[in-house]
């Protein structure tokens, strides 16, 4: 087993990257911090939930790990784990969009973008959705929206709160606008759970944007972030591209939405669970 | 249908990218030149009562055969001066906003609301994102679905993505014959998927974006013919077929009370999705 490993070029057989997603491969027993560059003992990052134990720098972890992070002795039913898309526009792209979901679905294990269960937090029943980045950028088709209307359907008639993780790109494109009816599928939903004054805490990691942003991940009684997250509704490239101008340091980070009012706070991965358990007394009371 | 001959495309091109090509026809018929033939008594009116007025949305209360309705429209500019002044049709926050406030104002006072949609897109710029265009698009989408008068929302040119469906949570949603309606548009797909956004044809067939398209994957409700050739070639022709499915979409939705068209509405999208189980 190898102490590094460095960053190789970019190999054709791998899939491309989803929505600019970079992935540093380490597979040794050490990693380099992101954020401060320093060489970290890997077992204690994983101890640490993935944030550097010298700067904070949070890492992305999967769908499956906030869910064991977030739960109470990381115990949960999951929900509806054969839904499966059926590739309503028979895409292709550089391989079929058949292929390439069931190549995602051997990396990952999962059938879709998204895990949703149901478990308590610090002792309360909830309904979570909890996104994952890996599968197709965590991009939105029609079963992420499925999944989540039905989350939110079962919210609504066992009284529970909802808490959602976003992780995504967005609209996934192989859907084309089948995805994008995803977003009023999902918003007309969470005007329900609204009517039925039932809370619904948005959690928005590392990256949050798109047709994610502009749907639910804003639509939180109570919207926050864990440090350093990329959240926006364009891309930054995408921006950068339009209005050909040069973006300010830490545009579209968590810091940035706290400060322009879009979210709630900006909570630290291991005080996630405290912050979403106190909200959840209050909304209860 | 589309015509066999049109000036605007290779005669070679795929349907679906010369329907593209005819929803951003540089003389395709806009919002206002359908407000203007199929309303009367037209009254602007501007703001979010938060920031400012967003030119690339038009709302306002009108008359449609001599019944009271709000409009609430995407609207792009013809020359460069006006394209300039409507932002090619891109809405910042605060014409979502402002579009929101209407909409709550029709609820209000029980009136149906017509929405109209044209855009290449929601703005994506840094004052749109510091001012929360996300925010601005999902509470539009959340709100939206509450209304408790018709809604009827009509894709009379570009539906680009999410900004435009912004506007187009309704009970009834019909496209244009040429219109087309999109998560992205073909040369971002383009760009995205071949590295190349010269590609946008391949993509655009690729999207299924055509108004048939919409209505094969049950997306929309109903396509409204164009005159020959399309819109652009008699715009008096396109607005009185519009107007024709306006009338009668309007009628199906009346005598529905508050609760039955906030259900309705939410069930047609709550279905809205293909997967195994």
């Amino acid at each position: 087993m190898s102490w590094f490993r460095r960053d190789k070029p970019a190999d054709e057989n791998r899939p491309a990257p989803e929505n600019g997603e970079r992935r540093v491969r380490t597979e040794g027993l050490w990693q380099k911090c992101e954020g401060c560059r320093q060489i970290i003992w890997k077992k204690d990052l994983e101890a640490n939930w993935s944030v550097c134990p010298k700067c904070g720098w949070h890492s992305r972890i999967d769908a499956l790990t906030r869910l064991k992070l977030l739960m109470d002795d990381g115990e949960f039913e999951p929900f509806d784990v054969d839904l499966r898309s059926s590739d309503p526009l028979g895409f292709v792209d550089a391989k079929p969009y058949s292929e390439r979901l069931a190549g995602m679905q051997r990396a990952t294990n999962l059938s879709d973008a998204l895990i949703s269960a149901a478990g308590c937090l610090a002792g309360r029943p909830i309904q979570i959705c909890s996104m994952e980045a890996r599968f197709i950028g965590g991009s939105m088709g029609s079963v992420v929206g499925e999944k989540i209307a039905r989350a939110i359907d079962r919210a609504i008639d066992l009284g529970t709160p909802l808490v959602i993780v976003s992780a995504s790109g967005g609209a996934r494109m192989q859907e084309g606008a089948v995805s994008l009816m995803q977003m009023a599928k999902i918003s007309a939903s969470l005007m329900r759970l609204d009517e039925a004054r039932l809370p619904y805490i948005s959690v928005l990691t590392d990256p949050t944007t798109g047709g994610v942003t502009a749907s639910f991940a804003m639509l939180g009684d109570l919207n926050i972030a864990e440090p350093g997250a990329l959240i926006g509704f364009a891309g930054p490239r995408v921006i950068e591209q339009t209005i050909r101008q040069k973006l300010p340091e830490g545009f579209q980070r968590s810091e940035f939405l706290l400060k322009h009012g879009m979210l709630d706070a900006v909570v630290p991965r291991l005080e996630l669970k405290p912050y979403i358990a106190r909200a959840l007394k209050f909304f209860a009371a | 249908m589309v015509p066999e001959e049109n000036p605007g495309a290779q005669p070679e091109s795929h349907p679906a990218w010369r329907r593209v090509q005819l929803a951003r026809h540089p003389k395709r018929p806009h919002s206002l030149d359908y407000i203007q033939r199929l309303f009367t008594d037209f009254q602007e009116v501007h703001g979010d009562r938060t920031f400012g007025d967003d030119p690339a949305i038009v709302a306002g209360l009108a008359q449609f055969e001599g019944n009271p309705l709000m409009v609430v429209a995407e609207q792009k500019g013809r020359d460069t001066k006006q394209k300039l002044f409507r932002n090619f049709g891109m809405p910042k926050p605060e014409g979502y906003r402002k579009a929101l406030r209407v909409m709550q104002m029709a609820d209000k006072f029980r009136r149906p609301v017509v929405t109209f949609l044209d855009t290449p897109g929601a703005y994506p710029g840094i004052d749109a994102e510091e001012r929360g265009q996300a925010e601005a698009i999902a509470r539009n989408l959340r709100e939206m679905a509450r209304l408790g008068v018709p809604v009827v929302v009509v894709c009379i040119g570009e539906g680009g993505s999410g900004g435009a469906l912004a506007l187009g949570v309704g009970n009834t949603v019909l496209m244009m014959e040429n219109a087309v309606y999109s998560v992205i548009s073909p040369e971002s797909c383009a760009a995205i998927i071949y590295r190349d956004s010269g590609k946008a044809e391949q993509a655009a067939a690729a999207l299924k974006l055509t108004a048939p398209d919409l209505l094969e994957l049950e997306l929309i409700d109903g396509i409204i013919p164009e005159p020959p050739g399309g819109a652009q070639e008699d715009p008096d022709a396109a607005a009185e077929s519009l107007r024709q499915h306006l009338r009668r979409s309007l009628n199906q939705l009346d005598g529905l009370s508050p609760d039955q068209l906030v259900q309705h509405r939410y069930a047609k999208f709550r279905n809205m999705g293909n997967f195994f189980a």
